[in-house]
């Protein structure tokens, strides 16, 4: 027999037709893409995707299976997962199980066999819509009615959905082999406090790494929280939907500042750029994939980064005390910045990768040196 | 940092001619780089010795040299036009060996060249095995275990530490000509010999096998700030153990987490960095042990390779073009993605498609080859597909591969059901040897009920690809078990079509006609969609128009929106338009008619021994011209290592197979006003009937016209009714027959068997008992097929004659006369243009007939013919082929007539009087072509040429007298003459009088000749002196012995007919062997020896085109 029939329909009024994997049920989310030909498990692991369906743009998804190592957080956190043609036999000799049945597991419904680049081609004009995803209601009019009803990403906060529930300590480098290159274990001399906002584990794995003994509090700690750690860094890490709506992690990290030495990703770099005044926006598709081009202003070279984020800081009003480290050569928005005074600096891209590639891990033997 | 000022004439070396490993990806490279450096304000100097090539063509550079590619030649170039750079890393293995050739030599030095790109001690460290693996070992990524042997006893002494099987590997050859596996002590004693023989510094790596490993590589770019970038990842469907250009290939990898793959893109970053490649792309490639994922690198190519080739065309991101930009200092980040316009080039393509290549063999030519594929590079040729699904792909190229199969089985050339089916043993042995026919070998082996792991098992194919290959197999059974195509439901048909099965493959399952289903599919509504390939899977605006065809389903549309259609025009307001109710669409990415004509142009897919790269020349000469007249240009081919799938050649790019279901596909959606099917070869010839039966607006020669020169009957009625002569013919069905039509026109006969193309099985036969042998086997392999005879015209001269005509008025475009005497196909012998020993009132004779039959056949545009000139001077009728020939780019720039731009303005309805082509070129040189063979590639094939083409591609010599251009010939096809020393002559008994001249002459000039009993005996009696050396079976030392210690300069050996495996065929193999120039015909040898004069009475010396035609019209 056949999978159920599934479909997806933008607030826009298109509505496309597929067959369900994993799944069944219906669920809403802003409709995104990864243009990452792989990594799927760990887009959908990544907790920055909470609120989001996304489409991969390779079209074959599934190939290599899944497996227990190569997870950013504990669950596919994906909203929905669009893809062109899902591979029903995994090869590769770490393939622990199916795709379909590892979405299956953690209740998330799947999409195959719908025309993606029509839909990433949309969403490229249009922009980033609401979408509903259903095995149930395949009525086209109903749906795009949910779709056009349904809460929009913009002012939500998606991060009190994966924020840790207590903090807890992080001891463990890179376990698969496969990553050992990048950066040498190094003893644990120092003590970072992550903050949580919905962390990819990478992160974690990489401070490791490069010596530092993590514990991890959740996003919504007060200073006074993360200064009763000890730490010697600060990391903020990255995480789901738009910064602004965080006052809350705003205002610790304004007391954060000038205390400790600071690194932030993602949305911890946006987070960090609220807290100092900078303002942010939305992007109008975001940028979500392992090949965007970021030109380091101090070493003049490129690093092609891993991103996944649909706000920005804003560079043309950056305050005065913030300098801009990196810029996109794509579309030429801020991609890090630093305190003019301060041991604190920030990327919005992924210098852990995962997906994604390994030129920007520098960045966190730079934060070990300044803790030194 | 900007482009250097410092450097203003930059010399670029093309790769030579096309041979098995190095192809037209070079042309396209090397095209790609002339343009990106002169449009940067740079004086381009350019040496190649292959007339076929775009990069050839005047215009293409500033000084342009058709010289042969050897360094003592360019650094001539070099001397005269005092480049202040070199780029090496465009030409091939050819270019960058040359360029090392002239710095060991001091030439760059000397002249204070500089290498752009890789310098020597580069170019030694990745190409030199040992140095390679040092810097591995340096840098901590693991290689196999090996040593590098200069003799026999290192060899072995390696091999016991090593163990069998081991790979052998010799240094600096190309392709991996003369490596192979050895699984035994025999295999390995034969290859280390041949391997230590053949390669240039007499160094073979001898490796541990990772055969049966998964294969991948990387094409990596780097710019001299040290931005590094990952353009495309292929991974090999076939495993290691298969050169790569002989396996079936997919981009991007398939089976590779991100992991994985990351740890692949780290190692390959390492890599370039400490080899020290310091700018430009180089090629990577590593093995993967599928059982634990760990990882090896194989090798590097600091260079832009075959496989850059097809990351280019697989990914949008022109390669050659950045590297040629990177050479002359710019940084990645300062140039722009012309694909997208706003982003860099300094980024990683990102696809939304995937990409399948499948090699193109022509073993069928080379029966004594073993077609066995192991690590040397056996196919001559490429298609590449591109499709949604990796299932899609593959039966795109598998019927782009233009061999008869219309996919993946179910077509003419499905054995499965048919009494030919292969038992289990044949299934099973075909999936244990590798070989050219696995692929089809897979899908009856799943048909015969192997398991995927036990097909694993024998290939060591990943269960991914078999999987998927598996599924084909099951959408063909869910297919079979609809009872016709009046029963097929929309979904059932769509289904297969994202499949990638073709109309064809579907009337062949419901046996109905092919243009039913095509019919009942449009009326269904089942239409491709055409996508584009934009480096960015969608990510930023694309404005390349270059496309491929997929099947999709549609959009449903069921509230205000903006049409798909404008998804290229951001920034339109959405649902400004009213909404005309619930409507659903496919999307498609081609753009709307711009108002300008449009005309489509077939290419000839993938390169074969026969139609190449001059079909490719023809393809773009006529997109260039007719981009310039104001027309809007369409190219359809499916071979990516050529200029005109680049995405700028162009207006719109298919990236197609060259099928006539995948061209009516996209006339419905171009709808051009004109068809081009003359200047792709035979491939879109093939075609024309069904595309105009269906309606395509086929321009310039009419359909009929090309029919009655291809249908043997209507085409002796015009031979008669313009009172022309033809050899003698008849067809016969048996041996009584066959035996009654030779008595009747006369031996020798020429027989052939009427149902193949190309000189296939094509014999002469000299007298009745071979006829009937002829005729005895040719009845046992096809009964029933008839077999044709023709008088063989002994002695005669051959001649070739392209022109151009617009229906009114015919324009020889050049009458060039063969080396070779009728008997030898036309492609492999060798020509001269003007002719230099022929009559004026024969060549006179020569052009009327040819405008006769242009006149008669309304030729609007190409068309060659080809005559034999018997002793008494009739003129017979060969053949007559109405489109571009193979001989067009060479007569283009023996002539300086660019022939293949004026058809195709004629084929739009200009005049000859309208181009003001009134006069015939009379060029003030000779220009001498030679045709280049695969020999060295296939040990043990008896080189001698005969009716059947072999030869893969061609040399040009020019120069004021035949005899030096016939000399330069001779040095570009790798053949060179030598000033001095040993030439052993040997003749069969027809030759034996003939000879004699010849070796008097030589003997004149000082040459010490050799010989064998029977000929010394000839020659001493005509009062030459000569030394007997003794044959094979005669002892030792005999000439093979001579060969290998050197002491032979050249043999000019003719044979008697008896095969590969007697004395002459030995001797011949040897020749090829210790890379002795071998002449096989009198009357090459006559020509040489005229050459070998020229070469003692002056040096060679070298002269650009532009100077040879300055002052005419281009």
């Amino acid at each position: 027999m056949p999978p159920p029939l599934a479909k997806l329909a933008l607030e826009d009024g298109t509505v496309y037709t597929g067959r369900a994997f994993g799944a069944t049920g219906e669920t809403f989310g802003e409709v995104v893409f990864n243009t990452s030909m792989t990594g799927y498990q760990e887009v959908l692991t990544d907790p920055s995707y909470r609120g989001q369906i996304v489409t991969m743009t390779y079209p074959l998804i599934g190939n290599y299976g899944v497996n227990h190592e190569d997870v950013e957080s504990r669950r596919p956190q994906v909203q929905g997962f669009i893809v062109r043609e899902l591979s029903r036999v995994p090869s590769n000799f770490r393939a622990e199980g199916r795709l379909a049945d590892y979405l299956a597991e953690h209740g998330i419904i799947g999409l195959e066999g719908i025309d993606t680049r029509a839909l990433v081609r949309r969403l490229r004009v249009r922009g980033a819509m609401t979408g509903v995803l259903s095995t149930e209601d395949l009525d086209d009019l109903s749906l795009v009615h949910k779709a056009r009803t349904a809460p929009g990403i913009v002012g939500r906060d998606l991060v009190r959905e994966v924020v840790p529930e207590r903090p807890f300590e992080w001891r463990e480098g890179f376990v698969s082999p496969f990553a050992s290159g990048v950066l040498p274990a190094r003893p644990l001399r120092h003590h970072v406090v992550a903050l949580d906002f919905g962390m990819k584990w990478n992160i974690l794995r990489c401070l490791v790494q490069v010596g530092c003994r993590v514990t991890v509090l959740p996003g919504t700690a007060t200073a006074r929280e993360v200064l009763a750690r000890e730490p010697d860094g600060i990391f903020l890490s990255n995480g789901p939907g738009d910064p602004a709506p965080l006052t809350y992690a705003h205002d610790t990290i304004r007391q954060l500042v000038g205390q400790k030495p600071i690194f932030g990703i993602c949305l911890g770099h946006q987070l960090l750029g609220l807290a100092l005044g900078a303002e942010t926006f939305k992007l109008k598709f975001g940028h979500r994939g392992a090949n965007q081009p970021v030109l380091h202003y101090r070493t003049q070279r490129v690093e092609i980064t891993t991103q996944n984020h649909g706000f920005a800081v804003r560079l043309d009003n950056l305050p005065s005390d913030l300098v801009p480290t990196h810029i996109n050569l794509n579309d030429h928005t801020l991609e890090g910045m630093r305190h003019r005074r301060w041991p604190v600096f920030s990327v919005q891209y992924h210098p852990e990768a995962s997906a994604g590639p390994h030129d920007s891990s520098y960045l966190f033997e730079e934060f070990r040196a300044m803790m030194e | 940092m900007p482009k250097r000022t410092d450097l203003r004439k930059i010399l670029i070396i093309g790769s030579g001619p096309i041979v098995i490993g190095q192809a037209c990806e070079f042309d396209y490279s090397g095209t790609q780089a002339c343009k990106a450096l002169r449009e940067e304000g740079y004086t381009i100097v350019l040496v190649n010795s292959n007339p076929a090539t775009i990069m050839t063509d005047p215009e293409m550079a500033d000084r342009t040299y058709i010289e042969p590619l050897t360094w003592q030649v360019v650094a001539k170039v070099i001397e005269k036009e005092r480049p202040q750079a070199l780029l090496p890393t465009l030409g091939g293995q050819t270019g960058l060996n040359l360029a090392m050739d002239l710095a060991r030599h001091g030439v760059l030095e000397q002249y204070r060249v500089e290498l752009l790109g890789a310098n020597a001690e580069v170019i030694a460290k990745a190409e030199d095995r040992e140095q390679f693996k040092a810097a591995m070992l340096k840098i901590g990524i693991p290689v196999p275990r090996s040593g590098v042997a200069r003799s026999l006893s290192e060899a072995l002494a390696i091999r016991d530490e090593i163990g069998l099987p081991c790979v052998l590997r010799p240094s600096f050859t190309l392709g991996g000509t003369g490596g192979g596996i050895a699984y035994n002590r025999d295999e390995f004693a034969d290859l280390i010999g041949r391997g230590l023989e053949l390669s240039p510094v007499g160094e073979v790596l001898i490796e541990e096998s990772v055969i049966g490993w998964k294969e991948f590589e990387l094409e990596v770019m780097r710019d001299q700030a040290d931005n590094v970038v990952i353009v495309c990842s292929i991974e090999n469907l076939d495993p290691m153990g298969i050169h790569t250009g002989d396996s079936i290939t997919v981009a991007p990898a398939q089976t590779l987490t991100d992991k994985d793959y990351q740890r692949m893109r780290d190692a390959a970053i390492a890599i370039i960095r400490e080899i020290g490649v310091a700018t430009g792309g180089s090629n990577i490639q590593f093995a993967v042990n599928p059982a634990n994922g760990a990882m090896v690198a194989i090798e590097m190519n600091p260079r832009v390779s075959r496989s850059s080739a097809l990351a280019s065309k697989a990914t949008g991101f022109p390669i050659a073009k950045i590297a040629a930009k990177l050479a002359v200092g710019y940084r990645l980040d300062e140039l722009k993605n012309d694909i997208t316009r706003e982003t860099p080039a300094c980024f990683e393509p990102t696809i939304d498609y995937v990409v399948t290549k499948v090699p193109r063999f022509n073993f069928e030519k080379f029966p004594d080859a073993d077609p066995t594929l192991t690590t040397q590079m056996k196919s001559v040729g490429e298609t590449m597909a591109i499709g949604r699904t990796f299932k899609e792909s593959l039966q795109k190229a598998l019927r782009g591969l233009e061999t008869g199969h219309f996919g993946l089985g179910c077509d003419a050339k499905d054995l499965w059901g048919t009494p030919a089916q292969p038992d289990l043993t044949e299934i099973i042995n075909k999936l244990t040897t590798p070989n050219a026919e696995r692929i089809w070998y897979i899908r009856y082996a799943i048909k015969a009920g192997l398991s995927i792991d036990d097909i694993h098992q024998r290939t060591h194919i990943d269960p991914w690809f078999l999987h998927n290959i598996r599924e084909i197999v099951e959408k063909e059974e869910e297919l079979r078990a609809c009872p016709g195509l009046w029963a097929a439901s929309p979904e059932l048909i769509r289904s297969a079509k994202q499949c990638g099965f073709s109309d064809r493959q579907l009337a062949h399952i419901w046996n109905v006609a092919e243009t039913e289903v095509r019919r009942v599919r449009k009326a269904l509504g089942i239409e491709p969609v055409y996508k584009l390939v934009d480096t960015c899977a969608a990510e930023f605006e694309a404005f390349t128009p270059y496309y491929y065809s997929t099947y999709e389903g549609p959009v449903a549309c069921v509230g205000p929106t903006a049409s798909p259609r404008d998804g290229g025009a951001a920034g339109r307001p959405a649902g400004r338009e009213t909404f005309p109710g619930p409507y659903s669409m496919l999307e498609d990415e081609t753009r709307p008619a711009s108002g300008k004509d449009r005309i489509m142009i077939l290419g000839g897919g993938p390169n074969r021994i026969g139609q190449g790269i001059e079909f490719d020349y023809c393809c773009c000469q006529a997109a260039f011209v007719l981009k310039e007249a104001g027309y809007e240009t369409i190219m359809v081919n499916s071979n990516p290592e050529t200029v005109s799938t680049d995405y700028d050649t162009s207006d719109h790019l298919f990236f197609e197979p060259l099928t006539a279901e995948d061209v009516l596909n996209i006339c419905d959606r171009m709808k051009p006003k004109g068809l081009i099917v003359q200047f792709g070869g035979q491939t879109p010839l093939n075609l024309a009937k069904a595309l105009e039966a269906a309606g395509a607006p086929i321009i310039g020669t009419s359909v009929d016209s090309i029919d009655i020169a291809e249908d043997r009957e209507r085409f002796q009625a015009l031979v008669h009714k313009l009172g022309l002569k033809q050899p003698a013919n008849g067809t016969a069905l048996d041996v009584h027959q066959a035996v009654r039509i030779a008595r009747q026109i006369g031996y020798p006969v020429l027989v052939r068997p009427s149902y193949v193309l190309g000189g296939r099985g094509m014999e002469i036969v000299y007298d009745e008992s071979a006829l009937v042998r002829y005729m005895e086997r040719a009845i046992d392999l096809s009964p029933g097929k008839p077999v044709l005879i023709d008088k063989f015209l002994e002695s005669a001269q051959e001649v070739d004659v392209d022109c151009l005509a617009d229906g009114r008025r015919t324009l020889i475009g050049g009458v060039m006369q063969h080396i070779e005497e009728a008997g030898i196909h036309s492609g492999d012998s060798a020509c001269v243009v003007p002719p230099h020993s022929l009559a004026a009132e024969v060549v006179e004779e020569i052009k009327r007939q040819t405008r006769a039959l242009a006149a008669e056949l309304r030729v609007q545009g190409l068309m060659n013919v080809q005559f034999a000139i018997t002793r008494d001077g009739t003129v017979y009728v060969l053949e007559v082929n109405p489109r571009a020939s193979r001989t067009v780019p060479f007569v283009s720039k023996a002539t300086g007539l660019p022939l293949a731009r004026y058809a195709a303005l004629v084929m739009t309805g200009r005049t000859l009087d309208e181009l003001g082509l009134f006069q015939e070129p009379a060029p003030r040189h000779y220009s001498v072509k030679e045709s280049v063979f695969p020999f060295n590639k296939f040990p043990g094939v008896d080189i001698i040429l005969g009716p059947e083409m072999r030869s893969t591609g061609e040399v040009m010599g020019i120069d004021d007298t035949v005899a030096m251009a016939f000399a330069k010939s001779q040095l570009a096809a790798n053949s060179p003459l030598p000033l001095s020393g040993n030439i052993y002559i040997s003749v069969n008994d027809r030759d034996k009088r003939d000879v004699v001249p010849i070796a008097r002459s030589l003997a004149a000039l000082g040459y010490h000749l050799l010989s064998t009993r029977g000929t010394a005996q000839a020659l001493r009696q005509a009062g030459i002196t000569v030394e007997e050396v003794k044959k094979i079976q005669e002892g030792r030392p005999n000439l093979i012995d001579y060969m290998k210690n050197g002491q032979v300069a050249l043999v000019i050996n003719t044979p008697s007919g008896k095969g590969a495996r007697t004395d002459e065929g030995k001797i011949r193999a040897a020749a090829v062997q210790h890379r002795v120039t071998c002449i096989t015909t009198l009357a090459a040898a006559q020509a040489a020896v005229e050459a070998c004069r020229a070469l003692r009475e002056r040096e060679l010396s070298v002269t650009a085109l532009q100077e040879r035609f300055r002052g005419l019209p281009q």
